[in-house]
């Protein structure tokens, strides 16, 4: 194993060739929960390589919009086009990381435990878990930063570092396309500017990250992409084009 | 000691003694080992209205049928679908929501199957359905606990992996590719089977303790979910066999006994606890 510094390069196997062909395309999107129409003309395409800040005011439809892409949430409407393909159901290239608030801290599991999880896309019911999986898992607690503390269960992590456990897990996953639902809230300062740190190796990388954010005093140091929401899409750009006053006006504004 | 009662050695050389020994073996351990799913999916109080639910459905067959192991099973399974089924839709089609829904029906199928059964002439069985019988099992009974067993533990393991993903996160296990929907109905007939084990043994009032508490006890003791399955099974077989021991020379009800020892395990681990304990959390604090 060489060293576990987090700026170095890993190849991730599985069919990950950092070219610029990696597009997630959101073509016309609808989605409402019954009767209640929650997200609706949600139209943007990006590539791997970018982060991109979802905003939007409560309500938005922020966490609507991670969970359709996620397919945890059919669609009425729309597609999800991943490198040219609909967005599969069970495509281990994309992760969801939920919100910290809704994750069972007390569940009986270790950092390790965990981030094995993400292996399970490839490995299915039954297959044996092999020198290559625990490779994975050992490079993405590595790339982390969680090698000392593998073996602690997850409630007795702060919560960055839970945070980077679940960043681990879609590692381990081989995800090219991270969804993650407020990532920086309930962080102190130096751990949030310690998680974007990450997201720029991450980026850098090749791959893409979506996450909704809600500070929007960090959105232009921590983020390269904007995507503001309100149930409709408002804008959709670089952060220093569509991050203006003006948008936000129109997403938080009566 | 009250002379009547043969010494315990005696009472061992009886099959109906060894019968119920390798019962309260046999469903401790299964209901033990089904136990951490109910602790992880923290439904010990939907186990609950599940096992009273149960009485009118038996009461039903029996009412139909006659008393068989059969009649029984399948009333058994009936009601739990009504109730289970029932609440669901009750929910879905008023404002209320299933923990209310569940509540009225249990209570009221709960009432119905007393009823019904008071009416017939199986009195005797009644007791039994109420507190379980342990002792007094036929062969029979002891295969269809065996089938029950064995077949709640290998799909419990063999469903492993996605499970403790589903558990860990129901709302997304999804994404990872986890089959959710079909582990909800595989681990909802999975309870409804073991808890029909449960039923015999120790009767519907009591058979909550016999599926929450050996797990919740390990649950105090590992970081790893896997070992609350081993480990849940064997305190729940071990800590039937045991009150089996520890009742029959104090005259008591076995099934009273073996929730009595599982609950007492519980409190030891909970106060003794390296990690979870009691002591520990202060010494944390």
């Amino acid at each position: 194993m060489s060293s576990p510094h987090p700026k170095e390069h890993v190849c991730w196997g599985g069919g990950c060739e950092h070219s610029h062909h990696h597009r997630l395309e959101v073509r016309d999107l609808k989605v409402s929960y019954r009767e209640v129409l929650a997200l609706d003309g949600i139209h943007f395409a990006t590539e791997c390589g970018r982060s991109i800040a979802l905003i939007g005011p409560n309500g938005a439809g922020k966490s609507t919009l991670l969970k359709s892409l996620a397919n945890l949430l059919s669609a009425d409407q729309g597609s999800v086009i991943w490198r040219g393909q609909p967005l599969t159901r069970s495509s281990h290239e994309i992760a969801y990381l939920p919100q910290r608030g809704d994750v069972d801290w007390q569940f009986p599991i270790t950092v390790r435990g965990l981030v094995e999880m993400g292996r399970y896309p490839n490995l299915g019911w039954w297959r044996s878990y092999s020198r290559h999986d625990s490779e994975i898992v050992e490079r993405a607690l590595a790339a982390m930063d969680l090698l000392d503390l593998q073996d602690r269960q997850i409630s007795a992590l702060s919560g960055g570092q839970q945070q980077r456990t679940f960043i681990a897990r879609a590692l381990a996953q081989e995800a090219h396309v991270l969804l993650l639902d407020e990532p920086f809230t309930g962080l102190d300062k130096p751990a949030q500017e310690n998680l974007s740190r990450l997201f720029k190796e991450l980026t850098a990388e090749g791959r893409l990250l979506i996450a909704s954010h809600h500070d929007l005093q960090t959105v232009k140091g921590f983020y390269d992409d904007v995507l503001l929401i309100k149930k409709v899409q408002i804008a959709f750009g670089p952060v220093e084009t569509q991050f203006t006053p003006e948008n936000l006006n129109a997403a938080y504004g009566n | 000691m009250p002379q009547d009662i043969p010494s315990l050695s005696d009472f061992l050389a009886e099959p109906i003694a060894r019968r119920a020994l390798l019962a309260c073996l046999m469903i401790g351990f299964a209901n033990g080992f089904v136990s951490a799913f109910v602790v992880l999916r923290k439904s010990a109080l939907k186990i609950g209205t599940l096992s009273h639910a149960l009485l009118p459905g038996i009461a039903l067959a029996v009412l139909m049928v006659g008393l068989t192991q059969w009649s029984a099973l399948a009333g058994a399974i009936f009601a739990a679908m009504i109730v289970g089924l029932g609440s669901i839709f009750l929910s879905r089609t008023s404002r209320l929501d299933q923990d209310t829904s569940m509540g009225i029906l249990y209570t009221t199928a709960f009432a119905g199957g007393y009823l019904i059964l008071t009416q017939l002439n199986v009195r005797q069985k009644l007791d039994e359905w109420l507190f379980g019988s342990i002792v007094g099992m036929a062969d029979s009974d002891l295969w269809i606990a065996f089938g029950i067993s064995v077949v709640a533990v290998l799909a419990l393991t063999a469903l492993q992996r996605p499970l403790l993903i589903y558990l860990f996160e129901p709302n997304i296990a999804a994404s990872l590719g986890v089959p959710v929907r079909f582990l909800n109905y595989a681990t909802f007939g999975i309870t409804i089977l073991v808890l029909i084990s449960s039923l015999q043994a120790v009767g519907c009032i009591l058979s909550v303790g016999l599926m929450v508490a050996p797990a919740a006890t390990v649950y105090l003791l590992t970081n790893n979910a896997r070992t609350l399955f081993w480990g849940g099974g064997i305190i729940g077989g071990l800590g039937s066999v045991a009150a089996f021991f520890i009742s029959y020379p104090l005259g008591w009800s076995v099934s009273s006994t073996i929730i009595l020892v599982l609950g007492s395990l519980f409190l030891l681990a909970y106060i003794f606890s390296p990690r979870y304990g009691l002591f520990s959390r202060r010494a944390k604090a």
